[in-house]
């Protein structure tokens, strides 16, 4: 079977195009099957599965959304913002929209949120690129100065939950850790 | 016919092959240059990995930062790139038997990915770009940080011009007959591809340099992540064509192995070149701005069609591999084929290694952790780098190594020194990148994130297991880095005290498989000295033992893919 | 289709090295490049009350 063909370093013969056969096609038609069952995973998740990353955001210039961070934390606290050495407030929030700013090296504010409600939370950055990871769930997106960027969450259990920031943002990194709690 | 028989060539003692000097020279040049930034970026791995590693914490914060930027700019750039460039130089004047196109094309090209890399190494190591290989905007690094990118950018894109334009005049002047052989066409898929990144590096770095230099307003951050991944993500679909043409041109010359369907080949190799760059999108499936439906559409390679293609070729290629073993006699059994393979020569075992560890480790987590939704559970942590250490490292990087081991006697024509630590080192190596890939894809998964100086650093969240994984990837780490610098050391010994071989002369062989005398065929080809030689084959059906390794891929597949749909599906609701 | 004098459509393809580049760059430039460059473009602005 293998007489008339070459080996990869020299030009193949003449007639060289021809269908596959025997173990070879049977591989084939096995991995055409397992890519449309890849094929099909995702968008059937999209419609019927829980997790998903629409990229919903919007446009906003970084100073507009730490204006409005601050705002939705007095309308919930009552007080001044604090921002004093990274030690954030914490914020009960009813369900709805709700707003948390990354910046070096702090998360604002630290949110309290009922285990299942909705909430449309909204997240930007005050200054660079950095990366939202939720744990101990893992669940991680990433967050870019000048989006608000929008994920519709439904916490499922209660406890205290630790955001670490996962986008390397500068020489404090690896500080960056701020809190979720449910209850 | 060949009206272009009078460039200065000599002819291989080894293969038959015309070797053209220009050629010669521009392939030494960058294939040395190649390794020398593979030292540089092992260096800095071996010093990222014991920070990493919490009970060692080598490097204080800002040289850890710093030295990853080093790190990764040199091995998945640099080296890269630059043995690449050999790459193509060689498989095209040697097997299509043409000259090189121009050498002052080749001249300019050189310098400047030489300059450039300087350029940029310097500048990092002056403290002037912490900002990681991807350098994210609006993070911001010293304006000769992307000049020097630029630079390499550009100078790859003329010597891939200076490749294109060989691969014309060979065929104008006529100099082979037909169509090109395998290994060629991998190159020209790994070439076009190399067009489309640098086509993107230019549009991102450029305006990117202007504005570090304030000629003008900030690119957008997330435009900024769509363009950069087209550099640096389809940069690495290049590896993969290249070596993948590697893996087909090792298995000739170790085994004699022939690919049984030029078509299918051929074929997966037009889906790379297709649709492989789409993927760049598993980059962005957690940004902002950008749809589910651009999210799902681009990241599956179009429907999986280039996932196809690579699951083509890791069957064509160790079936390629059992029907030469076979005709050779070895039929004993399912896998006698393998166990009887030349697992002591380090071009066969550098190139299966590479083979399984690609296909098994990098390709499975590649596909699962760039489905959008699972991505969730992965995206920025430790996952990543374990995924791409098994495919750049494990894959190209072995595949890279094993070429070596047969260019270093047939270009400088010296055989290697120590071969037994030759043999010895695709082992190492491979066993090394296998035990920092585990350690950082378990870490990962219990929610330990890439680029971080210190998991602690914000206070205790992560268990002693996250802890034990770190270890086991500073350990992977240093056996990697040992087989490596072994690698260099070995190589660079060769070329001043390796051993001669006269003009005409084949090289000394590293391990052949024998033909038995059960075997079938009357018609072996006389196997030039150190190259195996192809033979006839009797059996009805010659690749059963691949179709069982390739069926235990699939279901290893599937167990991997649907644990983590999950796993994701344990996690909170999220749209 | 083992005919040697007629060469296969798709064989063609393959043999085209300058068509096979111009459908590796268009491809990915549209399908990836573009489209994504055009949701970015059309992103709305945020209604922050």
């Amino acid at each position: 079977m293998n007489q008339e063909s070459s080996s990869g370093l020299e030009c193949p013969k003449p007639g060289w195009f021809q269908a596959p056969s025997g173990n070879e096609r049977t591989w084939i038609g096995m991995a055409v099957t397992w890519c449309l069952i890849l094929s099909v995973m995702m968008p059937y998740w999209h419609f019927r599965g829980k997790q998903n990353s629409t990229g919903e955001a919007y446009r906003v210039k970084p100073a507009d959304f730490v204006k409005r961070v601050e705002a939705f934390v007095k309308v919930n606290t009552g007080e001044e913002t604090l921002v004093e050495d990274g030690i954030a407030p914490v914020v009960p929030a009813p369900p709805g929209e709700v707003y948390l700013l990354a910046k070096q090296f702090f998360w604002f504010p630290v949110l309290k949120l009922r285990s299942g409600e909705t909430y449309r939370l909204h997240i930007s950055s005050a200054d660079v690129q950095h990366g939202f990871s939720l744990l101990p769930m893992n669940m991680n997106f990433q967050i870019v100065p000048g989006y608000d960027h929008v994920l519709t969450i439904k916490p499922q259990a209660p406890g205290t939950y630790h955001i670490v920031c996962n986008e390397f943002c500068g020489i404090g990194h690896q500080q960056m850790v701020g809190k979720i709690i449910v209850e | 016919m060949n009206t272009n028989s009078d460039y200065p060539k000599r002819i291989c003692g080894t293969t038959g092959f015309p070797i053209c000097r220009s050629a010669e020279f521009f392939v030494k040049a960058n294939a040395v240059l190649g390794v020398v930034f593979l030292l540089i970026g092992g260096i800095g791995a071996v010093l990222v990995a014991l920070t990493r590693w919490q009970a060692v914490h080598l490097l204080p914060v800002d040289w850890f930062y710093r030295i990853l930027t080093l790190h990764g700019i040199n091995m998945l750039i640099f080296w890269i790139l630059f043995f690449e460039v050999a790459i193509l130089y060689f498989v095209s004047t040697t097997l299509l038997k043409v000259r090189l196109a121009s050498r002052l094309t080749a001249w300019i090209g050189l310098i400047m990915m030489l300059v450039g890399a300087i350029m940029t190494d310097v500048t990092i190591l002056l403290g002037k770009a912490d900002v990681m290989l991807s350098s994210y905007l609006p993070l911001l690094a010293h304006p000769a940080f992307y000049l020097g990118i630029i630079l390499v950018a550009v100078g790859t894109l003329i010597a891939v011009g200076n490749y294109f334009a060989t691969l014309y005049i060979a065929k104008k002047e006529k100099t082979y007959e037909g169509s090109v052989p395998l290994v060629v066409f991998g190159a020209t898929a790994a070439a076009i591809i190399a067009v489309v990144t640098l086509l993107h590096g230019a549009v991102v770095m450029v305006p990117t340099f202007l504005y570090s230099l304030h000629l003008c307003a900030q690119p957008d951050p997330q435009w900024y992540r769509l363009i950069w991944w087209g550099l640096g993500h389809m940069s690495q679909q290049v590896n993969v064509c290249a070596m993948v043409a590697v893996w087909y041109f090792l298995a000739a010359l170790t085994t004699g192995a022939k690919p049984l369907n030029e078509a299918v080949c051929r074929s997966a190799f037009v889906l790379y070149i297709l649709f492989i760059n789409l993927a760049s999108a598993h980059h962005l499936l957690v940004d902002p701005g950008v749809s589910a439906g651009w999210k799902i559409w681009n990241t599956s390679y179009a429907m999986y069609l280039a996932v196809l293609a690579s699951m083509m070729h890791g069957f064509t290629v160790p079936a390629s591999v059992e029907v030469a073993m076979r005709g050779k006699g070895y039929v004993r059994g399912l896998f006698g084929w393998l166990t009887n393979a030349p697992w002591r020569n380090p071009g066969f075992s550098a190139f299966f290694l590479s083979l399984l560890i690609f296909g098994f480790i990098g390709g499975i987590t590649g596909v699962t952790l760039g489905t959008q939704q699972i991505n969730i559970i992965a995206h920025n942590t430790l996952r990543i780098p374990g995924h791409f250490h098994a495919t750049v490292v494990g894959g190209t990087t072995l595949a890279f190594m094993g070429l070596t081991y047969y260019v270093v006697p047939l270009l400088w024509r010296r055989d290697y020194i120590f071969k037994p630590l030759c043999r010895l080192q695709p082992y190492l190596f491979g066993i090394g990148i296998l035990l920092l890939s585990f350690g950082m894809s378990f870490a990962g998964s219990m929610g330990v994130s890439r680029r971080s100086w210190d998991i602690d650093a914000g206070g205790s969240i992560y268990g002693p297991t996250a802890h034990l994984f770190l270890a086991l990837v500073g350990i992977g780490g240093v056996m990697a880095f040992l087989a490596l610098f072994l690698y260099v050391g070995l190589t660079v010994g060769t070329l001043f005290f390796g051993r001669r071989i006269a003009d005409g002369k084949a090289m000394s062989d590293w391990g052949t498989p024998k033909v038995l005398s059960t075997s079938p065929g009357h018609d072996h080809v006389a196997p030039m000295p150190g190259i195996a030689g192809g033979a006839t084959v009797a059996e009805a059906h010659p690749t059963q033992g691949t179709m069982v390794l390739a069926i235990i891929f699939l279901l290893s597949f599937a167990v991997y893919y649907f644990a983590n749909w999950k796993a994701l599906a344990d996690v909170w609701p999220v749209r | 289709m083992n005919d040697p004098k007629k060469i296969h459509p798709i064989q063609k393809l393959m043999d085209n090295m300058w068509l096979l580049l111009a459908l590796g760059i268009i491809i990915p430039c549209l399908s990836y490049t573009l489209w994504g460059w055009l949701e970015l473009a059309f992103l709305k602005a945020a209604q922050l009350p």
